[in-house]
């Protein structure tokens, strides 16, 4: 560790001390510094509903060809805009090039035929059932990322779970604090003198909703504040314009500054495609490649780090394998997953296929579900996490008795 | 907890009915009485509001038809193909920008403040994302012709006009939606092959889920499936051309359909017209509908009491908004001690009841609508159907609160461009404060 580094933290934790709070999460950098780190869950959560069948194409199912006439992507072959092979059953849509090579180095899985086995077909539903691991039941207090920060019961620390996004999504709502913020760069106030005194009145507010916020926002205000020259800087490049790319970019970044973060959560917009949703080009083709684009940054960017990373994708639900009167898809059933990682057994795609002839579709229109997404996200949990006691995070569900085997 | 005092009362019903309560309007209803006051209220139309009308006399766009302003503010790719300079004030963003400043300009200044708190309600409640391709020169007309003449007047017809309107029927993609055995063939673009004929699914589900009966309103995916065909031909003549309802029968599906049980046979448009009907007057809606409306004036929290009576009202009177909301703000539960001070305040009433507060001088130009997108709520750009949810968890986060206290900094430091007010600093602490963001 180089001299300024090690005065840096010193002084830091004089101050804090000083405000009475421990100091655990400079320790934590501190250890980061040789080489233990903490494990990283990123949950991406994909709105809208996209189009599994058209992103992972199950290309040796002649169903898919004759229910989407003008929508299908053509199976691999020489040349463009066709489907990218991953094993002779499955390929990727063109526009998810860039995941191609994590799937070959063995960084990226792929579950397909899966989701919340629940049969609402209303986004909001849906989203909530998956947000609140609890398919089927609306009550549910808390969402199931924050049931699982309250079982780590790791020391407080504001940034122990993100979400990079504006509200705080229900997946992470609950009674354990989160932190939600859109730039590290713009976390602050700019009237500074305001601070002490607009601090003291949230924190002696009764009701949890504003103290919890405002506790929080002032806490992970000066904690970024003090630990802003040893922030490492933002990667240059790689990462797709817009908000999606940017907030993967602010994730590597409160990774690689060993702040404490568990967990992160980012979103991407615009899966809804009723109308005119393309082939290998047009608008959904340009969301694949924008999730790519960023998912691939994001590795490049975290390099070794990817060890200690999982990455999740989740969306509410799949849609209609045939193609509707607009050239598009309306809401479905079953989906597709991705899990990427440097510990993730890659280069597979999980799952059993369950058909696409008329007989075999969920209520005689959608993709069977055959992988419940709390399989998936459950194994990524105990064999990544460490998390031991799943029914804490979902519970009621009961687990399948084999592992998909997903992580190394 | 204690029951509410006279004054108590007074300024929770002004934070209710309107975007803000100030002195003037504190003293206004202390003099004529809460219920005399509503009753103005009730009837926007005899309340004369000169300040409003003068400060949109600027806005050019908003009395513009949708189109005029498909000729006047074309999408500039277009106007670089034909050779035009383009000027930033001749976008499709700019209508959007004045539509946003319109909005913002009467709930701060409008003598109507129930009539805007209903504008905005319905706007949200009947949401369309205004960046949605042609839906950028649809909203502005979807405003002051579809929402604004309806917002206190009967359901049925608030929804009937929303059904008919180019801005929804472009947005849930009704348009398009088709008989699978049309009479006419699909068009073959771009040397791709035709599209398969059929029904689009999204405004027939939105429709029951958001709309009306609400998603545990007894609904099932058949019944998707049947208003769709109910639907099919309502289109539009031309979302880029000719932005108007056209019900086009070769489009239609003439077979019988069920819906909840209900034969629908009408024959052309008029199924779509009777599953309106059917829709409106459902005991569903009216529970959907009493809810939606008790959470936005009394509390996240529901009291169902007053839920149960708010839907008796609307199915006795055939969804009269006007008897219904009467009948919210003058239950004892609306005045119980637990409802005040409950609801947060999401940004576009926070902002407009700081502006209030301050009696603030401003002309909502961009620089102040954007704190309204740091804060989370762009104006008619919530993306999803469902709207912004009229929860306080929504609107309270930690970079939600951030944003809140900056724009109260620059707000009191007068660094708004097009905002000015007067404050001291310890007024400044005050909007900043937990108690300021709540109503």
């Amino acid at each position: 560790m180089d001299f300024s580094r090690r005065l840096f933290l010193k002084t830091a934790s004089f101050g804090l001390l000083a405000l009475g709070m421990p100091p655990s999460f400079l320790v934590r950098a501190a250890e980061g510094e040789k080489g233990k780190w903490g494990k990283v869950l990123v949950v991406v959560f994909q709105r809208g509903g996209m189009d599994g069948l058209n992103a992972v194409i199950p290309f040796k199912d002649r169903s898919y060809y004759s229910l989407r006439p003008s929508i299908a992507i053509p199976e691999p072959a020489s040349g463009e805009e066709r489907a990218i092979d991953l094993d002779g059953f499955y390929g990727l849509h063109p526009a998810l090039a860039p995941l191609k090579s994590l799937f070959n180095k063995g960084r990226l899985a792929v579950i397909h035929a899966t989701g919340s086995p629940d049969n609402t077909r209303s986004h909001f539903d849906a989203q909530d059932y998956m947000e609140l691991g609890t398919p089927g039941i609306k009550g549910t207090p808390d969402g199931w990322l924050n049931r699982l920060l309250t079982e780590k019961r790791s020391e407080e620390n504001p940034f122990r779970a993100v979400a990079l996004t504006q509200r705080l999504p229900r997946i992470l709502a609950g009674s354990s604090p989160a932190l939600t913020m859109t730039s590290i760069e713009e976390f602050r106030l700019r009237n500074a003198l305001l601070a002490p005194t607009l601090e003291k009145l949230y924190l002696n507010v009764k009701e949890p909703l504003l103290r919890q916020a405002g506790e929080n926002m002032f806490e992970a205000m000066k904690i970024l504040r003090r630990m802003e020259a040893t922030l490492p800087p933002a990667a240059s490049d790689g990462y797709p314009n817009g908000r999606f790319g940017a907030s993967l970019k602010q994730i590597s970044r409160l990774v690689r500054a060993n702040i404490g973060l568990e967990i992160a959560f980012t979103e991407i917009e615009g899966w809804d495609t009723h109308v005119n949703q393309g082939g290998a080009a047009g608008t959904m083709a340009n969301r694949l490649k924008d999730l790519a684009e960023g998912l691939s940054a994001f590795d490049r960017d975290l390099g070794d780090r990817m060890e200690d990373v999982v990455l999740i994708t989740l969306s509410e639900f799949g849609r209609t394998v045939r193609e509707n009167g607009n050239r598009g898809t309306d809401h479905g059933h079953a989906n597709v997953m991705f899990v990427l990682g440097g510990k993730v057994k890659g280069s597979k795609v999980y799952g059993r296929w369950p058909g696409l002839e008329p007989e075999l579709l969920y209520e005689g229109r959608d993709l069977n579900l055959t992988t419940d997404f709390r399989a998936v996200c459950g194994e990524v949990l105990s064999r990544h996490i460490g998390q031991k006691d799943l029914s804490k995070v979902f519970p009621g569900y009961k687990f399948p008795s084999r592992p998909l085997g997903l992580i190394a | 907890m204690a029951l509410l005092n006279q004054e108590q009362k007074t300024i929770h019903f002004l934070n209710r009915v309107s975007f803000g309560a100030t002195q003037e309007e504190i003293e206004k209803v202390t003099r004529m009485g809460i219920s005399a006051y509503l009753e103005e209220q009730l009837r926007p139309e005899r309340i004369p509001d000169p300040l409003v009308e003068e400060k949109l006399a600027r806005l050019k766009t908003v009395r513009l038809s949708s189109k005029d302003l498909l000729e006047l503010y074309p999408p500039p790719n277009q106007a670089k193909a034909r050779g035009v300079q383009i000027d930033p004030m001749q976008t499709p963003r700019y209508v959007i920008f004045e539509l946003q400043q319109a909005k913002l300009l009467r709930a701060v200044y409008s003598q109507r403040q129930l009539y805007e708190v209903m504008v905005d309600f319905w706007t949200n409640h009947f949401n369309v994302f205004a960046a949605k391709g042609a839906d950028r020169w649809l909203v502005t007309s979807y405003d002051r012709d579809t929402i604004r003449p309806h917002a206190l007047g009967k359901f049925k017809d608030l929804l009937l006009a929303t059904a008919q309107s180019p801005a929804m029927l472009f947005y849930l993609d009704n348009w398009m939606s088709v008989s699978p055995d049309a009479a006419v063939r699909p068009v073959r673009t771009n040397g791709k092959p035709p599209a398969r004929q059929g029904i689009n699914e999204n405004y027939a589900r939105e429709l029951m889920e958001l709309h009306t009966l609400g998603v545990d309103g007894g609904y099932t995916q058949k019944d998707v499936e049947e208003v769709a065909r109910c639907f099919t031909g309502w289109t539009i003549r031309h979302p880029r051309g000719e932005p108007e309802f056209r019900f086009e029968p070769r489009t239609h599906d003439r077979g019988e359909k069920i819906i909840l049980g209900t034969k629908i046979h009408e024959g052309g448009m008029e199924d779509g017209v009777k599953v309106v009907d059917l829709l409106a007057r459902h005991s569903s809606t009216a529970r959907f509908i009493a809810t939606k409306l008790v959470r936005r004036f009394v509390a996240d929290d529901l009291p169902s009491s007053l839920v149960t009576r708010a839907a008796e009202v609307f199915l006795q009177s055939d969804g009269d908004i006007k008897a219904v909301v009467h009948a919210i703000v003058s239950a004892p539960e609306f005045y119980s001690p637990q409802a005040f001070g409950a609801k947060v305040k999401k940004p576009l009433e926070f902002v407009a009841s700081a502006l209030r507060t301050l009696g603030a001088e401003t002309d909502a130009s961009p620089p102040l609508l954007r704190y309204l997108v740091r804060m989370g709520e762009p104006l008619f750009l919530a993306q999803p159907p469902t709207g912004f949810p009229d929860v306080g968890s929504t609107w309270v986060s930690p970079d939600m609160l951030l944003a809140r206290m900056n724009f109260v900094a620059d707000l009191a430091s007068n660094r708004i461009p097009g905002t000015s007010a007067k404050a001291e600093e310890n007024l400044t602490l005050l909007l900043a404060a937990p108690e300021f963001q709540r109503r």
